[in-house]
């Protein structure tokens, strides 16, 4: 039990995939100029990440280990498609709006490399947990960036106006930076250097 | 002509896959701490795209595009839902061949490359310039000189940071911010800086 909690909870603070382990970083700073895209797009990478650790637990003893990296190729792409089909059908317009981030989870890192690292060794129920468990932590970086980005770029929160901007007649003069890729990479430096500063054992020479 | 070198100019600078997309940054992170280094990368990504994205432009055309069957009796047929799975096949068999070929008749070169081929498989950049030749409705001729494009700016954006970052061992970096932290805080700089190609707007 304690393992299972752990697979859950150590991705999420203490060896958050992309603060420390520097993983799946391309989407965290692409979509995450708005909150609501920075939302779906963590959802669609918990499922896929936790599905296909499920997955291939699942039959990890019947892979043959020279096209293990081949048969987990196959398996992320079916998820992501299927993702990608949901979106299509339920929200068109976010799916619009993503365009080509969703079919690149197939690429991101944290996704394969959770299921080379942990899913190969690991029964199912752990290894969808630990799945979850780095989606969230994913997550977790990405609604932070994201709220940061949307709240000083715009002024808005989910689309709802918090600071009203100066250009609608408000108080708030909006910081365009916020909304142009430069920022994303300045926020996440700062993250890191938040979190390794509270935790010196990260730190590296 | 023109429209070519318009694709070209816009796919290295104004639209550089790795500092206005954000894409490849795993490998762009990881592989920049040296300049001899992060050049092979450059160059081995410039070759697998040059000839990925024309090939899935090919396929994308031929067999998955709505009533690309046309010819096979079955016009109605969309089939455009398999592109994800295709294009990543195609790429990682791409690179396992030219792995084979650079093995067989350049081995200076393969060894040079040694680990990077195979890393470039699962390197986001490869796959989102297949999907946005996709998305944008290049033709063959498009897609290649978009391919190589994006090769090219991709390499440019690595060397640029590896430079960078070797005259960094000389600087006195916070703790916390040591190794990586400061790496994205040196992107967001270099990003800031290749915005200036397609003017700033605030």
């Amino acid at each position: 039990m304690a393992k299972a909690k752990d697979a859950l909870l150590e991705p999420l603070f203490n060896n958050n995939p992309i603060a420390l382990q520097i993983l799946g970083i391309c989407s965290a700073l692409a979509v995450t100029n708005k909150l609501s895209t920075a939302f779906t797009m963590s959802i669609a990478v918990t499922l896929v990440t936790a599905c296909s650790n499920a997955a291939v637990s699942a039959i990890r003893n019947h892979i043959p280990n020279s096209i293990r990296i081949i048969v987990q190729m196959t398996i992320i792409a079916t998820l992501v498609i299927i993702v990608d089909q949901m979106l299509k059908a339920y929200a068109y317009e976010m799916s619009k709006a993503l365009s080509v981030y969703v079919g690149l989870i197939i690429t991101n890192c944290i996704v394969m490399g959770r299921a080379e690292a942990y899913a190969m060794k690991n029964p199912v129920y752990e290894s969808f947990l630990d799945g979850v468990g780095n989606g969230l932590g994913y997550s977790l970086v990405l609604l932070v960036v994201g709220f940061v980005r949307e709240l000083f770029g715009a002024g808005k929160l989910f689309g709802l106006t918090i600071l009203s901007p100066t250009t609608d007649g408000g108080w708030y003069v909006t910081n365009g930076m916020m909304l142009l890729a430069p920022s994303a990479f300045f926020l996440i430096g700062f993250i890191i250097w938040a979190l390794r500063t509270k935790k010196p054992e990260l730190q590296e020479e | 002509m023109a429209h070519y070198f318009t694709i070209f100019f816009n796919s290295v600078f104004i639209d550089n896959i790795a500092l206005s997309f954000f894409l490849g940054m795993c490998t762009f992170i990881a592989l920049s701490k040296k300049v001899d280094t992060a050049f092979m990368l450059g160059i081995a990504v410039v070759a697998v795209e040059l000839v990925t994205v024309p090939v899935n432009n090919i396929l994308y055309n031929l067999l998955l595009k709505k009533g690309a069957l046309a010819w096979a009796g079955y016009p109605e047929l969309d089939l455009s839902f398999l592109g994800l799975i295709t294009y990543i096949g195609v790429i990682a068999a791409i690179v396992q061949i030219l792995e084979m070929a650079l093995d067989k008749y350049v081995p200076a070169l393969y060894n040079a490359l040694g680990i990077f081929l195979p890393l470039i498989t699962v390197n986001c950049a490869i796959l989102a310039a297949s999907l946005f030749m996709v998305e944008r409705d290049y033709n063959v001729m498009e897609s290649t000189v978009y391919g190589v494009g994006v090769g090219v700016g991709f390499a440019l954006a690595i060397c640029l940071l590896a430079g960078i970052r070797e005259k960094l061992v000389y600087s006195d970096v916070p703790k916390g911010l040591r190794g990586v932290g400061i790496t994205f805080i040196i992107v967001g700089l270099v990003a800031m800086s290749f915005k200036a190609f397609s003017g700033l707007q605030f």
